[in-house]
């Protein structure tokens, strides 16, 4: 029997505040422990907590760009449970009414643009930090406060593949809106998987597993692939799956068993008696729609119909805010965008990619780029050379006529000068002259190679091929 | 000196007939004679309170000008945080918290340069009616040393009681600033719900929670009304409501305001004695010129059990961070993380708070919210709309505060049914959210008969109103012997 796997994910964000969500104290990453504490984030008895407006408008913006409804008169919920980094021992979260439900991300897979529905995005606290030294414990409140939004989707990935496809989406999704700044390692961006599998075309629902806290788009990946192989094995030995808490081990490669429902909380959840509703109004939302950003999927349609780049390619360069942006800046340049796109999509990606850097840290600038292309457009330099300019603009960040000049990279374009060359090749290669006329068509391509290494490249190509092609029939 | 009234002290402070280091060493003096007999304080600041005193003398001495509440003493229940003193809610599990910071009520008042001279005993987090429940000790009453203050601002009326401050604050959530007031002869103000900032007091019932006064006369609670009400951004609950002079309220004509009394708050439990005081004072407003009118409020007999559920409920959430890591009390031996919160908790708290807990924890879990937490909170409103109606046809509404005199210490505290029916007046109050007094009007077996006035919301002004005009008819001007 075929099975297929049936995934939703839970997504917990930082927002990019400056300040806590019901306090004043800074967000900041770091710092010594305990130092961007007050009463209110310590949780001390007799602090009351104040929402933070910007975290209103955050979670909108989020809201918005996921194609939400905005809900405009919701309440905070404390949900209870005792837990060590928890300081008032309940989490202010919302419960029955999220601020924003019923909304969509659009992912494009192998089967085309999937609809991924999300169910909610509602605002929460952080929790601090367990420190643990020997025997003992200790916290860091540093956190604690730290405002947050849950995105819950629908249980409508069939795969791991999609699954990161859609995280990654959301990812750039909340980067673009500048909800988020969405740093992993420094758990802003962490995920929560809901997994089950069932035979493929059954529309029931098996009995599903939690997996908690991925925090990068591979152990996604990865910590479902396992957990779906383990789950179809353990139907196929006729076992039944058991609803349960998995953890991800990176080091194992495989998800371990946290918790069984039975040992699952009740979290008496109940409005939050020390905060008024929240209301927002019309006026609000629409200040913030005014405000938003081009998102990624209005980039990707406007690149497709504007610059008429493949759809792969313009999914690829919307994906991160800022390589769109290098993008739409050399095309501010005056560079044709298909050039530019070609540019992109090889050498300037693949380098990154081998050197593990950002967009943002290359050190040329977007119309250095358009320059180089000029270059090579213009027959100044080859395609080849162009390669090398490159990589010494990424190297240095000199800009590419320096490179060209410096270097005398200039295309020989006269016809006199790569006759002497080509002469000179054929004469040292008597036997290749005869094994083209022997049919041997290889042999010409073996000639061009030695002729353009014997100019250092710069040979114009088009001229090679034709005198080469004159003089061989001469002999 | 220790009968007079704050607005007394000061009239004579600012004529400089008395300094304010003298009225706080009197003050100091009358703690250290009666209150052993008493204990309704906590803890003294005796230096703290002295030092308080100089500087303000000194700033009358340069003409500078002083706070409305200047060098009048007065003290705080121990549920208001006060900067680097113990905040312990008279609970065990609280005894070594030190807060880092004042309450805004407390800012208010040391801004107004009143003089903060202790904290006051209470059950243990405001949790009874009868102070009982203090983990630390039990505060009599200063009309019979016999018979319990009420609860649970005990020590915060019967401190104002027996002359050892002018003032008190305290905190009701059920009723708890109005009956211990009602009790002990004085007069106690729960202001509507976000008139005083919530924020430095630690947190019983946090929708029912209001502080308050106790004072010994109307035109006192006025003084002290006009500093701790007003907005407070640190307060998401705090009422965006302009803060008017309470005093402008006080001796004014009450010809043809409209007084309800309601007949469930006449009925069955109340005292012959308390019946009979507050009659007469109705009489005396009859005289004045009120109309007064019987209304219903028949939704009031589901007011107890609404409030036992949504307190609890509250409280149980509230007290959580309670749990023998911070703070106070931590169980010498355990045996892992679950082991030190069950023991922390079950020797830190008493038994009436542990008993509020587990009803609230009851009320919340998954399978009982709907049947009690949700359909208290229906109740509740409909205890609102109810009194929204009663207050299109009367101005007011005056019953008795608590439906009996002061009690004796142990009459009632084995049985908490009987306990909880203290507060049968006063807790409707709380689940609307509306403001209240309680003022002597009579004595029944030489013991204090309250009578409480509850009006519409924000209407604390009209209350003084008719406040004052009691107060004049019935000179109410018992004194305990103590
Ligand atoms: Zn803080």
């Amino acid at each position: 029997m075929e099975f297929e796997a049936v995934i939703g994910l839970e997504i917990h964000a930082e927002l990019s505040t400056k300040s806590k969500i019901f306090c004043g104290c800074t967000t900041e990453f770091g710092g010594e422990v305990n130092t961007h504490c007050c009463p209110v984030c310590l949780g001390l008895p007799g602090a009351l907590p104040v929402l933070n407006k910007a975290v209103v408008d955050y979670a909108i913006k989020a809201g918005i760009a996921l194609n939400c409804n905005i809900n405009k008169e919701t309440y905070m919920a404390r949900k209870n449970y005792f837990y060590p980094d928890a300081p008032k021992n309940y989490q202010i979260t919302q419960h029955e009414t999220p601020l924003c439900s019923e909304g969509f991300v659009e992912v494009e897979t192998e089967e085309g643009l999937k609809k991924i529905r999300i169910e909610r995005i509602h605002i929460e606290e952080d929790a601090g930090k367990a420190l643990h030294e020997g025997d003992a414990s200790f916290i860091d409140f540093n956190r604690s406060g730290v405002p947050l939004i849950e995105i819950v989707t629908r249980p409508d990935m069939r795969s791991p593949q999609e699954a990161r496809m859609f995280f990654e989406k959301l990812r750039s999704i909340l980067l673009y809106t500048e909800v988020s700044d969405c740093k992993m390692q420094e758990g802003s961006l962490r995920c929560d998987a809901n997994v089950s599998i069932r035979p493929k075309g059954s529309k029931e629902f098996g009995v599903k597993t939690e997996i908690k806290n991925m925090n990068s788009f591979k152990a996604l990946e990865k910590a479902l692939e396992f957990e779906i192989e383990r789950q179809i094995n353990a139907v196929r030995n006729g076992e039944r799956i058991v609803q349960e808490t998995r953890r991800w081990d990176e080091s194992k490669g495989q998800t371990i068993v946290m918790r069984s429902k039975e040992e699952a909380h009740d979290y008496r959840y109940f409005p939050e008696p020390d905060m008024v509703y929240l209301v927002v109004d019309d006026n609000w939302i629409e200040d913030i729609k005014s405000n938003m950003p081009e998102l990624p999927d209005q980039k990707r349609k406007r690149y497709i119909e504007n610059y008429n780049l493949p759809e792969y390619d313009a999914e690829i360069i919307t994906a991160s805010k800022e390589l769109a942006a290098f993008f739409e800046e050399a095309v501010a340049n005056g560079g044709n965008p298909k050039s530019i796109s070609n540019w992109i999509m090889g050498e300037v990606l693949r380098t990154l990619n081998d050197r593990e850097m950002e967009i943002t840290d290359v050190k040329f600038k977007p119309a250095d780029l358009v320059k180089l292309i000029e270059l090579v457009e213009k027959g100044t330099i080859s395609n080849t050379i162009a390669k090398k300019v490159f990589a010494d603009m990424f190297e240095t960040g000199k800009q590419p006529e320096k490179i060209v000049e410096e270097k005398g990279l200039v295309q020989i374009s006269d016809e006199g000068a790569i006759r002497d060359i080509v002469n000179k090749v054929l004469d040292e290669n008597p036997q290749s002259i005869e094994d083209f006329k022997n049919g041997k068509t290889k042999a010409m391509g073996f000639l061009v190679g030695q002729i353009m290494k014997a100019s250092k490249g710069k040979a114009n190509p088009q001229l090679v091929n034709k005198l080469l092609d004159e003089e061989i029939r001469k002999r | 000196m220790h009968f007079k009234y704050a607005h007394e002290i000061k009239d004579l402070l600012i004529k400089k007939e008395v300094s304010a280091e003298e009225v706080v060493k009197s003050s100091i003096e009358r703690i250290k004679e009666v209150d052993g007999k008493i204990d309704a304080f906590l803890e003294v600041f005796e230096e703290d309170a002295i030092e308080n005193a100089k500087s303000v003398d000194k700033k009358i001495a340069n003409g500078e000008e002083v706070g409305a509440l200047a060098g009048i003493p007065m003290a705080i229940k121990d549920n208001i945080c006060l900067k680097n003193q113990k905040t312990t809610c008279a609970s065990k599990i609280l005894e070594n918290f030190t807060s880092p910071y004042d309450a805004t009520v407390v800012r208010k008042l040391k801004e107004s340069d009143a003089i903060i001279i202790g904290r006051l005993n209470m059950d243990e987090f405001a949790m009874g009616s009868s102070t009982e429940n203090s983990s630390i000790k039990k505060t009599k009453n200063p009309y019979d040393l016999e018979r319990v203050p009420g609860g649970s601002s005990g020590g915060s009326a019967a401190s104002v009681a027996a002359g050892e401050v002018y003032f008190s604050l305290g905190s009701d959530t059920g009723g708890s600033i109005r009956q211990p007031a009602s009790l002990c002869g004085v007069v106690g103000f729960k202001p509507t719900y976000g008139r005083v900032s919530r924020y430095g007091l630690v947190a019983f019932a946090s929708s029912l929670d209001q502080i308050g006064p106790f004072t010994r006369d109307v035109e006192d609670c006025a003084l002290v009304l006009n500093t701790i009400c007003g907005k407070d951004n640190l307060d998401s609950t705090s009422a965006n409501v302009d803060v008017e002079d309470f005093t402008t309220y006080l001796n004014k004509d009450i010809k043809g305001i409209r007084v309800g009394l309601p007949k469930e708050y006449f009925g069955e439990g109340i005292d012959e004695g308390v019946k009979r005081e507050v009659e007469k004072a109705v009489e005396a407003l009859k005289l004045l010129g009120a109309e007064v009118k019987e209304i219903s409020l028949p939704m009031s007999k589901y007011s107890l059990p609404v409030y036992y559920i949504l307190s609890s409920s509250e409280a149980s959430s509230n007290l959580a961070r309670f749990d023998g890591i911070r703070y106070g009390y931590r169980a010498d031996e355990f045996e892992d993380l679950v082991d030190l919160y069950v023991k922390s908790r079950s020797i830190g708290f008493g038994s009436e708070v542990k008993r509020r807990i587990m009803l609230g924890t009851y009320a919340l879990s998954s399978g009982y919210y709907d049947a009690y937490y949700k359909k208290a909170l229906k109740v509740k409103r409909l205890i609102i709309e109810e009194f929204k109606r009663a207050f299109e046809e009367v101005d007011l509404i005056v019953s008795p505060t608590s439906p009996s005199v002061a009690f004796k210490f142990g009459e009632k505290a084995d049985d908490p049914l009987k306990m909880y029916l203290s507060d049968v007046c006063t807790v409707p109050v709380n689940i609307a959210g509306l403001p209240a007094v309680s003022m002597p009007v009579g004595l029944s077996e030489g013991l204090p008969v309250g009578l409480q006035i509850i009006g519409n919301y924000f209407q604390e002004g009209k209350i003084l109103s008719l406040a004052s005009s009691i107060e004049k008819i019935v000179n109410f001007n018992a004194r305990p012997l103590i």
